[in-house]
């Protein structure tokens, strides 16, 4: 099947299995999907799978090597790290899936109506986004979680609006190319209403620049938030989460190196896999972002 | 030609304008202010008003973002109440020693990626191509803490080749980080190549597909004569700008590998300004860093107006 009957289907089920039935049709766009469909259905049923409390203290075994009673080890407090590992992940993929969503909204919106209206407000807007580009990531998002201090509802909304940003260059960028294309002009000389032209002409072909940039948030958010996590500025302790794991195992890695590799292979896992899927996704789709810089 | 240099060069000072003035109505919009960060538990009557009033934070927030700017202009970037010190004092070594990990990660790095960028390109799909592309992905999306973490566990408590944490203090002589630095510049040299390769790889493959190339293939130039006169040049021409902006973007995961690895520069004073919470060091350390970033992407367009006969015999 092409890409090209793929997106004519009206039905968007029917489209999105279509998209997903030519990711998997390659090997690395496969093992992407799995991961990232492993790790959310891990994050959903590890609550009730996991073998112990994620706060257990076992006195009897503390920085103990992998074992029949634990399997991947545990921690210096006696925690059991294979279920700490399969909830560390839960936090990150809610937070960060949860931004992305409002990022894609707002800042796809936001970028759609400029590149219609266009002049000196789009003038305006995009030197504000030029400049908040210019700020790196992580200054501005310590400088928010420092003052106001931690918790999800800091972070969620922090996440979605500085990654929204770049998303209002891209989507505007992506509506230009489309906005002097004939099909738009035929249906302005159709006589066709500016909703219906942003509805059935504009937005289905912004949507998948936006899905591609979305997958890549994802990935962005996810790594951002662990770095959080880990530099003790993201979910406080005892919560079990990745970064937060891999930066208290820290110190004891030289003789316990399971506490650290289990959350960095989790967490690395995920990340390649959400950026395969990505990767694929763009392929899919015909959109080829290889070329664009990270920003 | 100059006149696109100095309009380029206008408009960044004005995103710099902006970014200060971002920087300072973040810092003011949020709750508290210098002196309830400084006193901390005891911010309360008296001693607030005192303190506010010796260090003016009681102005007008338009007058001190006035006297903020000018006095940054001229290299003073105020005073850090917690520390006690002109901010310029504290930042200058950290910053020398920042732009030396970044620098030396970026004569390493970039390198190594354009020349694995072009063999991927060149051999598209085959298994030079997968294997570069595949290793490419890895180093780019593993976030720096865990790469970093890994190269110490390997290399420093499985191995114990090189030392693992920095212990040499800020202002030492830079000879003295020079076993030091080696692991925190792998750590940043891998996230650079990684994302600069997949750029110079997309440019190769495109300048490959395009008339021109067609044009001398079909000619009978002979393969590598065309690679090296037709396709690189005009390949490499438009990663110029992705690399300073990569570069630029990367400052993020400076922070982050510095704190691993208990590195003494800029990013460190960042988590440390933040956790003490310095707010005026940090408004500096962000219009520092911004700063850096704004002149990396003025330096990526003179390079390419440089670099590009179009632009540069272009008049008016």
């Amino acid at each position: 099947m092409s890409a090209i009957t793929a997106l004519k289907q009206e039905n968007i089920f029917v489209k999105l299995l279509n998209v997903l039935t030519m990711m998997a049709s390659r090997p690395s766009g496969l093992i992407g999907l799995f991961l990232v469909g492993f790790h959310i259905v891990l994050a959903v049923l590890s609550p009730v799978l996991v073998p112990y409390d994620f706060t257990a203290m076992d006195s009897q075994a503390i920085l103990s090597g992998p074992s029949a009673r634990h399997w991947l080890g545990t921690d210096n407090l006696g925690r059991d790290i294979l279920t700490r590992t399969m909830l560390g992940g839960q936090q990150a993929l809610v937070v960060t899936s949860v931004a992305t969503v409002i990022a894609i909204a707002w800042g796809g919106m936001l970028g759609v109506m400029l590149g219609l209206i266009g002049g000196w407000l789009e003038n305006i807007v995009m030197r504000l986004v030029d400049a908040f580009l210019a700020i790196p990531w992580i200054l501005f998002l310590l400088l928010i979680v420092s003052v106001i201090g931690l918790g999800l509802g800091v972070l969620i909304p922090t996440l979605a609006f500085f990654y929204g940003i770049p998303v209002v260059r891209m989507s505007r960028a992506a509506t230009q190319d489309v906005v002097a294309l004939d099909y738009i002009t035929a249906a302005r000389a159709r006589g066709e209403s500016r909703t219906t032209i942003v509805k059935k002409e504009l937005l289905p072909n912004v949507l998948d620049v936006l899905l591609v940039e979305a997958a890549m948030r994802w990935s962005w958010m996810l790594l951002a938030f662990s770095s959080l996590s880990f530099l003790g500025f993201g979910v406080a302790p005892p919560t079990a989460d990745w970064g937060l794991m891999i930066s208290g195992a820290r110190s004891f890695m030289s003789f316990a190196p399971w506490a650290v590799l289990a959350p960095v292979v989790a967490l690395s896992s995920l990340i390649i896999g959400i950026n395969l899927s990505a990767d694929a996704l763009a392929k899919a789709l015909g959109i080829d972002r290889a070329q664009k810089t990270p920003v | 030609m100059i006149k696109l240099f100095l309009q380029r060069l206008v408009l960044g000072l004005l995103t710099l304008v902006f970014v200060s003035g971002i920087v300072f109505v973040t810092v003011e919009a949020l709750p508290g202010d210098a002196c309830t960060a400084y006193l901390g538990r005891m911010a309360t009557g008296t001693r607030l008003e005192n303190c506010r009033r010796d260090f003016g934070v009681d102005r007008p927030a338009l007058t001190r973002y006035a006297e903020w700017t000018l006095g940054a202009l001229q290299g003073d970037l105020g005073m850090s109440l917690k520390r006690n010190k002109p901010i310029s004092d504290i930042i200058g070594t950290r910053l020398r020693n920042t732009l030396v990990l970044g620098l030396s990660a970026t004569l390493i790095g970039v390198p190594i990626a354009i020349f694995l960028g072009i063999i991927a390109g060149l051999w598209r799909d085959r298994p030079p191509d997968m294997w570069i592309s595949t290793i490419a992905i890895f180093a780019m999306t593993i976030p720096e803490f865990v790469s970093s973490t890994l190269l110490i566990l390997v290399f420093s408590a499985w191995l114990g080749w090189l030392p693992g944490i920095v212990t040499t203090p800020p202002n030492a002589p830079l000879v003295e980080f020079l076993s030091d630095i080696i692991l925190p510049i792998i750590a940043l040299a891998l996230v650079m190549t990684a994302h600069i390769l997949r750029m110079v790889r997309t440019s190769v493959i495109d300048v490959m597909a395009s008339d021109y190339v067609q044009m001398a293939r079909l000619k009978g130039v002979p393969y590598w004569r065309m690679i090296f006169r037709h396709v690189l040049p005009n390949a490499l021409l438009p990663t110029i700008n992705l690399v300073a902006l990569t570069i630029a973007w990367l400052l993020g995961g400076v922070v982050v590998i510095e704190v691993v690895f208990n590195y003494p520069g800029l990013g460190r004073l960042t988590i440390d300004a933040i956790s003490d919470r310095d707010l005026a060091l940090v408004q500096a350390i962000a219009l520092v860093l911004a700063a850096v970033y704004i002149g990396l992407n003025l330096f990526a367009d003179l390079l390419t107006l440089v670099a590009n006969p179009r632009l540069r015999t272009m008049r008016n």
